[in-house]
């Protein structure tokens, strides 16, 4: 930038930063946070991959059916939480709560529904250890089901705050980096799934 | 997340009270300083160690204080091998060029009032803490320390206290440990590259930033790249050793005569993922040291840093290429040799961006007015250090000389030279150019020269021997090596290495006294003693909460305005509005 258009920029509007730094560096935090989460997940994917092809003790695991209403479940919080947002940006603070429950009914619906697999695998005999596939099956959910708990917390703050009618325009930063979270974890969530059923 | 700091996360107020002052703080200034003072406690636990190793090496049969009279046991020197590499690699050389300065530096660089996450940052410098403390407590559990040494190869990582005494509950220790290390790295990176990236002052354009913001900013994307990679790697092996899980442990194992009930795993595996992050964590090491070079060999020469341009894109090459070459690590795992011919192309590639960087420091000071200050000194003393170990570099990244050269002492002489001493140089560097800011006061030239002059050519006595004994064939990591026929010779090596390494760790206690002399009886430091250019230097020494006094900086020009013809002083500040 030449120094005559800084010498404008400078004296114009005052000598704070920017407005919107604030919303700024949170969409930013977020999506930096996605990417070392992502490379988290990628460590486990390569291990997945070259452990899967090793010696001759690998056993594939058929996945379990329960898993798919899962996945349906997830994705319709996505929805839930997207119309959310819609709401909030629209002013309608009634509609807004409505869907925002929803979202975490369906959250919460979900691990539920993970941890009835969980108990489904071990009844019928397949823990942590009986495989390395079973291995990589519970390592890859748990670690998934552990981010998504983060994600349910944060909405459950975002939920207090509503039903208190405080979820006013001030927090639509937070609003909006834990729906980007959100939805990063079911695209994730789809992800490991993929994994599991196609590299068995 | 907290909506109180979304509001404005750059702004917060002055606390009062001790434990929010001091201890919890919000200030990236008290947090720089709280992850220096942590580095410094670990400098000197990792040097009292290898003080210990010294001394076992070079009289086998000695009995060394703290020891009950009694010898030291192999194991026990394992386990210090062990505890030295990994305090230094990750309590030291990513906790304070990072951590430490950048913290302190990076926001005031920029002209910000502080990080873009306080909250974040305040945790993650107490999560490295806790990660210390728990380290440091694995010497005290059942079993002590691991001896598997800092990279914790499986199986014998794997498998519990029957692979050795530190490799049951002390193993457990670590892994924790470094997972926690993990957690702080990763909060800490991403906040860096957020404050980069949204929190510049107006005009300061990411080609107006010193070098040194620079090279936090690409540190902290490998941090943020390659932290994540060994926290999985960690959860995987403490899976495998508490749980029973087999992702490293192979079938058909025997132990001490025991058959080891884990199967099909491969333990080449660990391997990979450690090194995947091992070799971006040695340019986590070193890219600070450099970036505070270029700064220093500019602010002395009274040059602008040559090239400018080129050193960023070089330092992004370096980065890049980090990545992509963590197989130099392996090639005795049985790789298959065009496996490893690719990762030695990609190793030997580095050297043109190492290159760019080196033969532009020595174009910052050609010519220049040089001023040999102490900071100037360890500046120099970096770029020496850093030319003599990354040559043995070239070395070790071909495979054919590497089959020799592995696991012998010429590793351990490159890589103490190239991303041990070297960093620790950048970070003396750092501590002589920025003390006067921190703390406001100077510190004392004399003892900081005669600190340097022994320390430099202490660290050349150690390492540079060791190259010869690893090109005769002395393998590392023995405790003793007297008995052994073609190694016998080599004892008097020892004994002289040993000799050097403890005056050279005297003379630290030595920097550790002018530290704390100078901030007790130090001359007042003005706001700017060196006369340089960046905004740090244009704010009271030490500066005041909020960075700016309420100012708001708002830059005009690059860092780097030496000795401009026409102008009235030899440098002008970047916040100086053109004429």
């Amino acid at each position: 930038m030449p120094p005559s258009m800084v010498d404008e920029f400078a004296h114009g509007n005052g000598d704070r930063l920017p407005p919107g730094t604030a919303r700024r560096v949170y969409h930013t935090g977020m999506w930096l946070a996605l990417i070392a989460i992502s490379m988290f997940f990628i460590a486990f994917t390569s291990a997945y991959i070259v452990r899967s092809g090793l010696g001759d003790d690998w056993q594939a695991l058929s996945l379990p059916p329960l898993l798919w209403l899962n996945t349906l479940i997830l994705l319709a919080s996505s929805y839930t939480l997207d119309a959310t947002r819609r709401a909030l940006l629209g002013g309608q603070r009634e509609a807004c709560n409505r869907w925002l429950m929803a979202t975490v009914i369906l959250g919460a619906g979900f691990l539920f529904g993970q941890y009835r697999v969980w108990q489904d695998l071990a009844a019928a005999g397949i823990f942590l250890i009986t495989n390395p596939s079973s291995s990589f099956f519970y390592l890859l959910t748990a670690s998934h089901a552990l981010h998504l708990l983060g994600g349910l917390a944060a909405l459950g703050y975002i939920s207090i705050e509503a039903l208190r009618f405080r979820l006013g325009p001030a927090k639509r930063t937070l609003v909006e980096v834990t729906a980007i979270y959100w939805h990063f974890m079911d695209g994730l969530w789809i992800y490991i799934m993929l994994l599991l059923w196609l590299w068995r | 997340m907290s909506h109180g700091t979304a509001a404005a996360p750059h702004v917060h107020q002055a606390p009062t009270g001790f434990w929010k002052k001091y201890i919890f703080s919000l200030d990236h200034k008290v947090i720089g300083i709280q992850y220096w003072l942590l580095a410094l406690t670990a400098v000197f636990v990792g040097m009292g160690l290898s003080l210990y190793m010294r001394l076992r090496l070079a009289w086998p049969s000695g009995e060394f204080p703290f020891f009950g009279g009694a010898q030291m046991t192999p194991e026990m020197y394992l386990a210090l091998v062990t505890m030295h590499g990994t305090i230094m690699v990750f309590f030291v050389l990513t906790t304070a060029p990072q951590g430490g300065f950048g913290n302190y530096f990076l926001p005031i660089q920029i002209g910000a009032a502080d990080m873009a996450f306080p909250v974040l940052n305040m945790l993650s410098f107490w999560v490295t803490f806790v990660a210390f403390v728990v380290m440091i407590l694995a010497f005290f559990v059942e079993g002590g320390a691991p001896i598997g040494s800092w990279v914790a190869y499986p199986p014998l990582s794997a498998v519990g206290a029957i692979a050795g005494p530190g490799q049951g509950m002390g193993m457990n220790m670590w892994i924790i440990s470094i997972g926690i290390f993990c957690l702080g790295a990763l909060l800490g990176a991403l906040n860096f590259i957020a404050t980069t990236l949204d929190m510049r002052a107006r005009g300061m354009s990411m080609m107006r930033m010193p070098m040194t913001c620079w090279v936090w900013f690409v540190t902290a994307v490998l941090g943020l790249l390659a932290f994540g990679v060994l926290l999985a790697a960690g959860i995987l092996l403490l899976l495998d050793r508490t749980a029973g899980t087999s992702f490293f442990v192979p079938g058909g194992l025997v132990i001490s005569e025991q058959l080891i009930d884990h199967k099909g795993g491969s333990p080449i595996l660990w391997q990979h993922l450690f090194w995947f992050f091992g070799h971006p964590e040695v340019y986590i090491a070193i890219l600070p040291g450099m970036g505070a070079t270029s700064q220093i060999l500019a602010v002395f020469s009274r040059k602008p840093v040559y090239g400018y341009r080129a050193m960023v894109m070089a330092m992004c090459g370096i980065g890049l290429l980090g990545f992509l070459v963590w197989g130099h690590h392996m090639f005795i795992s049985g790789m298959s040799p065009y496996t490893a011919m690719v990762f030695s192309v990609l190793t030997l590639s580095i050297g043109v961006p190492s290159a760019i960087k080196t033969f532009n420091w020595i174009g910052t000071m050609w010519g220049g007015q040089i001023r040999f200050t102490a900071p100037m000194l360890y500046a120099i003393g970096f770029v020496s250090l850093f030319i003599s170990g990354g040559l043995s570099g070239i070395f070790l990244g071909q495979p054919s000389l590497d089959l020799y050269l592995h696991d012998t002492y010429f590793v351990v002489g490159h890589f103490h030279l190239v991303m041990g001493v070297a960093a620790i140089f950048g970070m003396f560097a750092g501590t002589q150019y920025w003390f006067p800011k921190m703390f406001g006061k100077m510190m004392n030239e004399t003892m900081s020269k005669i600190h340097f002059w022994v320390t430099f050519l202490g660290v050349y006595a150690i390492f540079m021997p060791m190259h010869y004994m690893g090109i005769v064939g002395h393998p590392r990591r023995y405790a003793d090596t007297s008995g052994v026929d073609f190694l016998a010779p080599l004892q008097d090596m020892h004994v002289f290495i040993s000799y050097a390494a403890m005056i050279t760790i005297g003379a630290q206690l030595l920097f550790l006294f002018n530290i704390i002399w100078s901030m007790m009886k130090g001359p007042k430091a003005s706001d700017n003693p060196w006369e340089a250019t960046t905004l740090e230097w244009s704010i009271p020494s030490p500066p005041p909460f909020d960075n700016f006094g309420g100012r708001v900086p708002v830059v005009y020009r690059g860092p780097y305005e030496y000795s401009r013809p026409g102008e009235a002083k030899d440098f002008v500040m970047q916040d100086e509005p053109m004429k």
